[in-house]
């Protein structure tokens, strides 16, 4: 390409750049500067002198890592992730497990109100989480429960949902019940993808719907199963809206349930903010670690699935 | 600008003069046309109808004083302490603030509150002497005043008393006898439920056993959450709920408002607000439950904790402190402004004078069987035993919602309990540096 006569280099070397500026500006401004405000709180402390009354007695100081290793050291947080870990073995499986199941339903040929239950399974998801917890919680509490009342009709034992074991279920129930439908949809979406001819050689071969199901679908929608996986692990050590909003409805749930709600606990009711801004950098590394170290996992497995 | 900033102090300064002058008359206070420019005040609070108790300011007194008050409604509770410290870092707090007795030492120890001493002092006189002490953190200093108080008190279905032939207890032995009585006649009822879930019942319910908290030793802190009045009273609900003759369930939950209204529950110790919570959370039993005095450790005494309650304080972020100051102390003192409170906010008024007569003067429509509510409540209020907060009292709540939650679900020791609730306090305060005498 011949230069325009007239135009200086200048300008066109620049001029990447300058289409860079306003991409470079806003994760400035918004990415790279609050994380970088959050890692400075996360080195620093309050500290109080005498009683801490009146002008001065409160100032901020450098705490190098003091509160990493009281975060590290702290048995709630250590307890938190263990809960939501269990938490987390419950919904993954089920979750994906359905997801799949309705995806391939769906995609079976021979199949009426396609459209509809399509919606109907995707449904859930488009009500807030927020919502959908009270609504269960409802649901769950024994005294105003339509499923108590029904047991206790039918002479059945009642089992209390928002206790014990029967709480991960309680809470597991409600973050499968919102997320299959989307799940399944990402799914289905690239079922749909998969060329027709496949399907047909297949048939022409004599094999079954299952036999096409479990040895073409399954392998052909792995991308998408591993990205689905990927998310709903992200969710999990993300969890915060359901705990919190069923904690007034039982004495089982602590206000430091999840990792995350003793972020918010110690953030925003003990006002501690160094000290959560350093609980959250270390949740936030570890679910980098956690997502690169799994997808690094899954291309590997895919690049040798494709050599082979 | 620069103009405008000359005014607003004037206006100030004007204010306070006639402020001082009318010394010993509240009525007075801010009636004289004191200002020449406007002073325009922010109110961060969460009462209802708040914001028409300062229409009546901004159209009489505030208008003759010119200053203007506007209320704004960011969150409630501890959600409003939290956003008052963060505001206050960026030096943006509202003039006003509306926070609850037990925040001040936090609000004070993130150097939030203005001393409005030289203001508002001289209202010391209206107030209960346990009251006013919590303004004051016990120093010469006064951080707000009273609004509302919340005196515990003894509510029971009236009506499933007399089925079940219970007499009102009135003694805390009296009462677990009566827990006992009630499961005796009908196993699947309670008397009441122990909650963890709100912690400033379990704090009054101290106060009254003669709990302070929270106690200043030089410049040393002294925490006695776990003092012998305070056990006494954790191990008798822990002995309840372990023998099974209380509930223990949570408050202020569907099922909760069920055992209410059908009486699965048919008594609550609660504070004098709790018309309101019972016309929304038992409607059906209108007219059919009753208020007594709580129930005391000692026969014949009349001793009572506060649940909740809160104050007007100034910030030091307000530029125009003698005239919030003016404005809080006309909204927590003057007769109109009491009436008004009582009538658009439902608060209990902190300030003798209004807890009887006026808008008090006729029950609570939810007690159209107990035409003297509020003259009984006024009697109970003058037992309110003083309440000493510190400034971590949002770690000790925690502490206690986490521990005595588990505690009640599990029927285990509530003993145990109150020292994971002492040592979480004590290491907080020892963590962030405060002096703590052991």
């Amino acid at each position: 390409m011949t230069r325009a006569p007239g135009r200086r280099p200048y300008g066109v070397k620049s001029a990447p750049y300058a289409f860079l500026v306003p991409a470079a500006v806003l994760f400035l401004l918004f990415f790279a500067l609050p994380i970088g405000y959050a890692l400075h709180l996360s080195f620093r402390r309050t500290r109080v002198r005498g009683l801490g009354l009146g002008k001065g007695a409160r100032d901020e100081i450098w705490a190098g890592l003091a509160n990493y290793t009281d975060a590290l050291s702290d048995s709630e947080l250590l307890h938190g992730t263990l809960r939501i870990l269990g938490y987390g073995l419950i919904v993954v499986p089920v979750m994906l497990g359905l997801a799949l199941l309705f995806a391939l339903l769906l995609d079976t040929d021979r199949l009426r109100l396609r459209g509809f239950s399509r919606l109907a399974i995707f449904l859930p998801y488009a009500i807030p989480g927020v919502v959908a917890a009270l609504m269960w919680g409802f649901l769950y509490l024994p005294d105003v429960s339509p499923f108590h009342f029904l047991l206790d009709k039918a002479g059945l034992p009642r089992p209390d949902l928002l206790d014990g074991g029967p709480l991960y279920l309680a809470l597991a129930n409600i973050a499968v019940w919102g997320g299959t439908g989307f799940n399944m949809i990402v799914i289905y979406t690239s079922l749909r993808a998969i060329p027709a001819e496949i399907f047909e050689a297949a048939r022409l071969d004599g094999c079954s719907q299952l036999q096409i199901a479990l040895r073409i679908k399954i392998p052909m929608v792995a991308p998408s199963l591993v990205l689905t996986f990927f998310f709903s692990v992200i969710a999990t050590l993300q969890v915060f809206s359901e705990p919190t909003t069923l904690k007034p409805l039982t004495n089982s749930l602590s206000t430091t349930w999840s990792p995350l709600m003793k972020v918010y606990q110690d953030a925003f009711v003990n006002n501690d903010i160094h000290a959560a801004a350093a609980q959250a950098v270390i949740i936030a590394l570890a679910t980098l670690a956690l997502s690169f170290g799994f997808l690094k996992a899954a291309n590997s497995r895919t690049k040798r699935g494709e050599s082979r | 600008m620069q103009y405008r900033t000359v005014a607003v102090s004037t206006a100030a300064a004007l204010a306070a003069t006639a402020l001082l002058s009318g010394c010993g008359s509240p009525d007075d206070g801010g009636d004289e046309p004191a200002a020449s420019g406007p002073a325009s005040l922010t109110y961060w609070a969460w009462a209802p109808g708040l914001d028409k108790v300062a229409d009546i300011w901004n159209k009489g007194p505030g208008k003759e004083a010119g200053i203007t008050v506007t209320v704004k409604k960011q969150a409630s509770g501890d959600d409003l302490v939290t956003k008052i410290i963060t505001a206050a870092k960026a030096h943006k707090a509202p003039d006003l603030v509306q926070a609850e007795y037990q925040a001040l030492p936090t609000l004070v120890s993130n150097d939030v509150l203005a001393d409005i001493s030289k203001e508002a002092g001289d209202a010391k006189g209206q107030y209960a002497e346990g009251v006013w002490q919590q303004t004051t953190l016990g120093s010469d200093a006064l951080y707000a005043l009273p609004q509302d108080s919340g005196p515990l008190m003894f509510y029971y279905r009236e009506d499933l008393f007399e089925e079940y032939g219970l007499t009102v207890p009135t003694t805390w032995e009296e009462f677990a006898d009566t827990a006992r009585a009630l499961k005796k006649k009908a196993p699947d009822k309670d008397l009441t439920t122990f909650s963890a879930n709100d912690s400033g019942l379990f704090a009054g319910l101290a106060q009254q056993a003669g709990a302070q908290w929270w106690t200043t030793d030089g410049d040393k802190w002294k925490v006695a959450i776990d003092d012998p009045a305070t056990r006494k009273v954790a191990d008798f609900w822990g002995g309840l709920v372990k023998e099974g003759a209380v509930d223990n369930q949570p408050m202020y939950t569907p099922a909760w408002n069920k055992a209410l209204d059908t009486g699965k529950q048919i008594a609550w110790v609660s504070a004098v607000w709790a018309p309101g919570t019972l016309t929304t959370a038992a409607p059906g039993t209108k007219g059919k439950w009753a208020m007594a005095p709580l129930p005391q450790w000692t026969a014949g005494e009349n001793a009572t904790g506060s649940w909740g309650g809160s104050s007007t304080a100034v910030t030091n972020d307000s530029t125009n402190k003698k005239a919030a100051a003016t404005f809080a102390k006309w909204l927590n003192t003057d007769p109109t402004a009491l009436a008004a409170l009582v009538k658009e906010s439902g608060v209990y008024p902190a300030a003798t004078a209004a807890q009887t007569g006026g808008a008090l003067s006729a029950a609570p429509d939810y007690f159209p069987n107990q035409p003297g509510f509020y003259t009984e409540a006024a009697k109970i209020a003058q037992g309110t035993a003083p309440a000493a907060w510190g400034p971590n009292v949002n770690v000790a709540y925690s502490a206690f919602k986490d521990g005595f939650a588990a505690a009640a679900k599990n029927k285990s020791d509530f003993g145990a309990a109150l020292s994971a609730m002492q040592d979480a306090t004590v290491a907080d305060l020892k963590k962030q540096g405060f002096g703590v005498s052991e």
